[in-house]
């Protein structure tokens, strides 16, 4: 590592940290990563290692779950996350489809009805929007058309929201919109534990599940955990972990903004002005309400964050669902959102930063909300 | 005398509708009941159907009894989606519905054909759209991954000359829905004859399974005495003298009888009893599902998600009415 970089983790000037996560998110993340709450663990595995070793263990476990997308066999996959599952499984079980994104997701939806698991790569969510009625007027909906009559355990995944200077047709997040669907299920992953044990649980789900990934989070290492590394892991959809307990203010997030919240909380801490909790949704749909309204209650305070433009968003659904509970009565301040910013996605570097979240957004709202007081 | 009890489905059904009973959309497919019964005569029970919503009579051939169908019409209890798809979504172990999005269901035909393949059954998928859909790009790609991936899809255009009130020709460059498969051979057949249309499935079925292996098109070609959907009275586009011409020149169920007549299989006498019967069937099943119950309010909250695997709850229309699935 270089001097300079030595010098930037530990010399905690805001300017300094911007400018390097600005300069390389990627980096920031992994640098981020190691000092992260994880699951204590000997062994260190990228998001894309978990994601293809997921993938491995359930095609190895059971014969109907198959993979097909683009690039995903001789490729190895666009990302590199189906890499060596051709060779190992062959061309029957890991398929190259055409760009025919409506067409092989209608397809893929049909073998499930037909007693198939397939676990349906998009390249990018983006892309996705070339086959959101398979995915919601087939997939989500049919079980309860048919009266129970028709099953759909398909998998659909794929990276979601920011890239890097991938401009606005490729940086969409979908969460807000998959989420509002019932009948599917939808995950959002942010380390490497969560992408393992949630993409085994979604290929296992007998309902249709969505995995929301992060393209710039592949890269990332994290330690796994003895259990993570087990052919059996699955974690539960629908429960949200607390990554950092706290006191005073409690941060929800999900997918890249996790470790954000968390270097958020840990500057806070450091500079002596509040103990944060943090919570790592998890899960999209169902939404861990339990978890966030008991955290609300410890420390009355309530900030989201999250990747995707702020109407009708994530931080959105958690607002109305706190100011629907008993939580209500537990806030010392309103619930504020942190969220992607309401444009399309700019390409120009200094303009994307101002699009997405980072450590020092969440911070500093953090601080006004703590400043806070009802009625005030 | 499936075609005769189709006919009468149907024909029950648009009076339902009338009195009100039938909510919603109702899709019929009179004058088209030579495509159904054709093809489920030439059908094992492993090999699959898939269609759009003009799905009636294909449900009750692949199901074989008409109460769960009718009663599902009417939204009760015991149809065949427990009341809850209506009449275009109807599904038995070997037919997958009654879809509701013009061409969706192609690609998924393609999908349940790749399945068989893929579990090695000795089966095929039959997945019919109409002349309506044939123009929709999601069909091409279907064609594409069946027949790159060799898939035992047998595509079935029924042309029946228009698309909701848009004729053929006012619709698409080519017609000829056959030859639009392009590299998949296409067949035409005279969808008003039942014999004609069970020689080409089972040609396409043997072609799809043994001798090609891959996918082929066959156009049907028919027509529908009745509009659109019930709502349609299917006069605005097309001249009553053009439907009276074909009911009267090219009834599938009048074809069929004057060859049984000619072939001396049955006598007029025995013909009239089973036309009486089927009508009777028909008409005493109405009634018994007029008479019986609507859905539990339970079945409200019910296959969301597969029983067992439900999410902790879900909401109403306000927060007292969440429903929740585990305590």
């Amino acid at each position: 590592m270089s001097p300079m970089l030595k010098k930037a983790i530990t010399v905690s000037i805001p300017s300094v940290r911007q400018a390097l996560a600005r300069s390389n998110p990627v980096l920031a993340n992994a640098l981020l990563a190691k000092r992260t709450y994880n699951s204590k663990g000997g062994v260190e595995m990228t998001v894309r290692d978990a994601l293809n070793s997921a993938l491995e263990e359930e095609m190895t476990a059971d014969e109907k779950v198959y993979l097909l997308g683009e690039e995903v066999g001789q490729y190895n996959g666009a990302y590199k996350v189906s890499k060596g599952l051709l060779d190992k499984f062959g061309p029957k079980r890991v398929i190259d489809t055409p760009i025919t994104e409506s067409g092989f997701c209608g397809l893929a939806v049909g073998s499930a009805f037909a007693g198939l698991k397939p676990v349906c790569e998009f390249m990018t969510w983006n892309f996705a929007m070339q086959a959101i009625d398979q995915i919601v007027n087939s997939a989500a909906k049919t079980h309860y058309m048919s009266g129970g009559n028709v099953n759909c355990p398909i998998t659909f995944r794929g990276p979601n929201g920011a890239a890097a200077g991938v401009a606005a047709q490729h940086s969409q997040c979908f969460a807000a919109w998959y989420g509002s669907v019932p009948g599917l299920k939808v995950v959002s992953p942010w380390n490497s534990e969560d992408a393992k044990g949630l993409l085994k649980a979604a290929i296992r789900d007998p309902n249709p599940v969505v995995v929301l990934e992060n393209e710039l989070m592949y890269g990332i290492s994290f330690p796994m955990s003895e259990a993570a590394l087990s052919k059996d892991f699955v974690i539960e959809i629908g429960k949200a972990k607390i990554e950092k307990e706290g006191t005073d203010v409690t941060i929800v997030a999900h997918s890249r903004s996790v470790g954000f919240a968390l270097e958020a909380a840990m500057l806070l801490e450091k500079e002596g002005i509040c103990s944060a909790e943090v919570i790592n949704l998890r899960s999209i749909r169902p939404l861990d309400t339990e978890t966030i309204i008991k955290s609300v209650k410890k420390t009355n305070r309530l900030v989201t964050v999250e990747g995707g433009w702020p109407q009708y968003g994530v931080g959105s659904e958690i607002c109305a669902q706190i100011m629907e509970s008993e939580a209500f009565d537990h806030l010392d301040a309103p619930v504020v959102r942190v969220t992607g910013a309401d444009v399309p996605t700019p390409y120009a570097q200094n303009l994307e930063a101002f699009a997405f979240p980072d450590t020092d957004v969440i911070a500093r709202v953090v601080k006004r909300t703590l400043n806070k007081k009802i009625g005030a | 005398m499936a075609m005769v009890t189709i006919r009468r489905i149907e024909t029950a059904a648009d009076t339902l509708y009338k009195s009100q009973l039938i909510r919603g959309f109702c899709h019929l497919s009179t004058g088209q009941e030579a495509v159904g019964v054709g093809l489920e005569t030439a059908l094992t029970q492993e090999d699959k159907v898939i269609t759009a919503y003009r799905s009636h009579g294909f449900t009750y051939l692949r199901k074989g009894s008409i109460l769960p169908i009718v009663a599902e019409l009417l939204g009760r209890k015991i149809g065949i989606s427990g009341g809850k798809g209506g009449s275009m979504h109807m599904f038995t172990p070997n037919f997958f519905g009654g879809n509701g999005i013009v061409g969706a269901q192609v690609p998924l035909g393609a999908g349940i054909a790749f399945a068989q393949k893929y579990l090695g059954m000795k089966a095929a998928t039959f997945v019919f759209y109409g002349d309506g859909a044939a123009n929709q790009g999601q069909v091409f790609e279907a064609f594409n991954m069946a027949k790159l991936w060799e898939l035992p899809a047998v595509f079935v255009c029924e042309n029946n000359q228009y698309g909701m009130g848009t004729s053929a020709a006012r619709s698409s460059a080519n017609t000829d829905y056959y030859k639009r498969g392009d590299y998949i051979p296409g067949i035409k057949v005279n969808g008003m004859d039942v014999l004609a249309v069970h020689q080409a499935i089972a040609y396409a079925r043997e072609w799809a399974l043994t001798e090609h292996k891959g996918p082929l098109l066959l156009e049907m070609e028919t027509y529908r005495y009745r509009g659109h959907s019930v709502s349609d009275p299917g006069v605005s586009y097309r001249s009553r003298e053009e439907i009276q011409k074909v009911r009267s020149e090219n009834d599938p169920i009048t074809h069929l009888r004057e060859r049984l007549l000619e072939a001396q299989i049955l006598s007029e006498a025995e013909l009239k009893d089973m036309e009486k019967a089927a009508k009777a069937e028909v008409d005493k099943t109405v009634k018994e599902a007029e008479e019986s119950e609507q859905p539990d309010m339970k079945t409200f909250w019910t296959d969301v998600y597969v029983k067992g695997t439900e999410v902790p709850f879900l909401r109403g229309r306000e927060p007292q009415e969440t429903h929740f699935y585990r305590k």
